[in-house]
C-alpha cells in the first residue's frame, strides 16, 4: 500500500528501524542520522530561551517581525551560526518532506501561534525545502482551524492538515507503548520524512507541564489511554516508539503566551505572556526547563507547587530514567542559555 | 376438573401477567417523572435577542462523557471523576469584534459542578450574584447552577468585556433548567 508520497509500509518500517538504530539513547536526531549531541561524546544538553519583552507591543497578537527575529536569535545561538538559514540546513535536507507538529487543542487562545509557524516555514524554504514539502499538522482539522490555521492540501503550498482529514488517518500498524496498544498518525509514519516538534508551553492539570514530550499525545489515536497516574509513565512510553524517536529532529517551543494553572485548555485568568521561544534537541531537558518556568510563575502568583497541587510532572524524570533514556532532567547537565 | 375451576386456572396466570405489566408501567412512569429535566443542547445558548450585543455562531457542539477528551484533552479526567454527563459548546462574538466560547458542562449532581469550580484557583476573581456561585475575571466567567457548570472564555481583552460576559452568563443561566 502506498500513500500520497509513494511510500510503502515496508519503506516505513525500514525507516523506523534505521532511525531507531541511529538514535541510540536520548535526544532527537539530525538529518544525517547522527544523534546530536552524541550521548557518549557529549553528555550535556543545550536549551536556548530567547525572549523579547516587546513581542506583543500593545497588540493581542505577537508582532510577526519580532517573532522572526526571536526565532533567528534562538536558532543562531543554539547552532552558533552567523546567519539565520544555516541552522535549518543542519536539521533538514532538500527533498525531504518536513512535518511541523503543532499543538492546537486549546483554540487560538493557547495554541502554537500561526505567526511562528509562518516564520519557520520561511526559513525552511530558504534552506531548500519546497513549500509543498512542508506539512503543518495536528490531530484534527477542526482544532487547526480554531487555532487560526487555514487548511490546505495544495501540494504547491505549505500544507495544513489534520490526521482526521481526507486520505490521512492513523496507520494500520499497531504499536505497544508501556503495555497499551496504540496507532500513530500516518502523517508521521508515512507522509513525512522528518518532524520538527512545535509545542506550546502550558500547565497541564494532570501532567503538570506540557511541552515537547506531551505534544506526542496529538500523534496517536488514543491519548486518553495514557493519562493515568499524572500521565506517567504514559508520556515517556509513548515517546519511546520508534517512529517518534526516529523522525523528530528538533524542538521549537512557543512560549510567547503560556499558562501557569488550569491547563491545557485556555483560561485567560491563568495565562501570562512569557514572550519567549525555546529551542533544543533534548525533549527531556526542554521539558525540565519548562517545568521550572511554570513552577516559578506559580510561586510568584502564590500558588502551590505542581506536586502540592496534585499534578507532579513525574513523567519528566521517568523519560530520563534508565528504561527510557530520552534525554536528561539533570540541571547540571543542561546548558541553559537565555538570550 | 369442573368448568369454573378450569376457567379460574386459566385466568390466574393471565391476571399475574397483567399485574406485572401494570407494576412495570408504574415503575417506568415513576422513573420518568423523577428524571431531572433536560434541555436540548442548542436551547442552552441564548441568541442576540436574549443576550444583547452577543451573536451566537450557528453550530453547537456536544460531547458525551466518553468523548470529552476530544474537546478538552487531559482536563477531561477531572470532569469525569466529578460525574460529567455531557458538554455543549458554542462560539459567540460581542459586537462583532470580541470572540468568546461558552461551555455548558452537565453533571450527574450539583456536587460535580461545585467540585470543578472549587478546584480552580480563585485568584483575584469577582463573585457576582449568578447561579449558585460565580467567578468573574477580566476575560472569563465561570458559574454553577444546580448540576450545570458554565464557562465563558473570551479571546481578546476590552474594558467592556467583563460586564458583557456577565450579561451573557445571566442569559445562559436563565435557560438552564432547575
Amino acid at each position: 500500500m502506498k500513500d500520497g508520497t509513494g511510500k510503502t509500509r515496508r519503506d516505513f518500517l525500514k525507516g523506523c528501524a534505521i532511525g531507531a538504530l541511529a538514535m541510540g539513547a536520548g535526544r532527537y536526531a539530525f538529518a544525517d542520522g547522527k544523534v546530536n549531541p552524541p550521548p557518549a561524546a557529549s553528555p550535556r544538553s543545550k536549551v536556548v530561551i530567547a525572549r523579547d519583552p516587546s513581542l506583543y507591543a500593545n497588540s493581542a497578537n505577537p508582532d510577526p517581525a519580532r517573532v522572526e527575529k526571536l526565532l533567528d536569535q534562538a536558532m543562531q545561538n543554539f547552532f552558533q551560526s552567523p546567519d539565520p538559514v544555516s541552522p535549518w540546513k543542519k536539521i533538514v535536507h532538500p527533498g525531504e518532506v518536513v512535518g511541523l507538529k503543532v499543538n492546537t487543542i486549546a483554540g487560538h487562545g493557547l495554541s502554537t501561534h500561526p505567526v511562528l509557524i509562518a516564520a519557520i516555514c520561511e526559513r525552511l524554504q530558504q534552506a531548500g525545502i519546497k513549500a509543498g514539502n512542508i506539512v503543518v499538522w495536528d490531530r484534527t482539522e477542526d482544532e487547526l482551524d480554531r487555532a487560526g490555521y487555514t487548511l490546505s492540501t495544495n501540494s504547491n503550498r505549505v500544507r495544513y492538515v489534520g490526521t482526521d482529514g481526507k486520505q490521512v488517518g492513523y496507520d494500520d500498524t499497531e504499536f505497544v507503548a508501556g503495555g497499551t496498544k496504540t496507532r500513530l498518525s500516518s502523517l508521521l509514519t508515512r507522509t513525512c520524512d522528518c518532524m520538527i516538534n512545535v509545542p506550546i508551553l502550558k500547565n497541564h492539570e494532570m501532567a503538570g507541564v506540557t511541552l515537547a514530550l506531551k505534544n506526542m499525545y496529538g500523534v496517536n489515536d488514543n491519548p486518553n489511554k495514557f493519562h493515568a497516574n499524572n500521565c506517567s509513565p504514559g508520556v515517556a512510553d509513548l515517546n519511546l516508539l520508534p517512529p517518534i524517536r526516529s523522525k523528530f529532529r528538533f524542538i521549537v517551543a512557543d512560549a510567547m503566551t503560556s499558562c501557569f494553572a488550569g491547563g491545557p485548555m485556555y483560561k485567560p485568568q491563568y495565562a501570562w505572556k512569557y514572550n519567549g521561544l525555546m529551542v533544543a534537541t533534548d525533549p527531556v531537558a526542554i521539558d525540565y526547563t519548562a517545568s521550572q518556568i511554570i513552577e516559578k510563575k506559580r510561586t510568584e502568583r502564590g500558588l502551590n507547587t505542581l506536586a502540592q497541587a496534585g499534578m507532579p510532572a513525574n513523567y519528566i524524570a521517568v523519560a530520563a530514567d534508565a528504561q527510557h533514556r530520552l534525554g536528561t532532567n539533570n540541571p547540571a547537565r543542561i546548558d541553559l542559555v537565555e538570550v | 376438573m369442573t368448568h369454573s375451576s378450569r376457567n379460574r386456572a386459566l385466568l390466574l396466570p393471565a391476571l399475574s401477567w397483567l399485574a406485572l405489566a401494570v407494576a412495570l408501567g408504574i415503575m417506568l412512569l415513576l422513573c420518568f417523572a423523577c428524571q431531572r429535566p433536560t434541555a436540548s443542547a442548542s436551547s442552552l445558548f441564548p441568541d442576540s435577542a436574549e443576550a444583547p450585543g452577543w451573536s451566537k455562531a450557528p453550530e453547537v457542539r456536544t460531547f458525551s462523557a466518553d468523548k470529552l477528551s476530544d474537546y478538552i484533552d487531559g482536563d477531561a479526567e477531572k470532569y469525569l471523576k466529578a460525574g460529567v454527563r455531557s458538554t455543549s459548546t458554542a462560539d459567540y462574538k460581542f459586537r462583532d469584534k470580541l470572540q468568546a466560547t461558552a461551555d455548558v458542562y452537565t453533571f450527574s449532581s450539583p456536587d460535580g459542578a461545585k467540585a470543578i469550580l472549587e478546584s480552580e484557583p480563585a485568584m483575584d476573581a469577582q463573585t457576582p450574584a449568578l447561579g449558585d456561585a460565580a467567578r468573574l475575571f477580566a476575560q472569563s466567567l465561570t458559574f454553577r447552577k444546580g448540576p450545570y457548570l458554565v464557562r465563558i472564555v473570551a479571546y481578546q481583552d476590552s474594558p467592556e468585556l467583563a460586564p458583557a460576559l456577565l450579561k451573557l452568563g445571566q442569559a445562559i443561566g436563565k435557560k438552564l433548567p432547575r
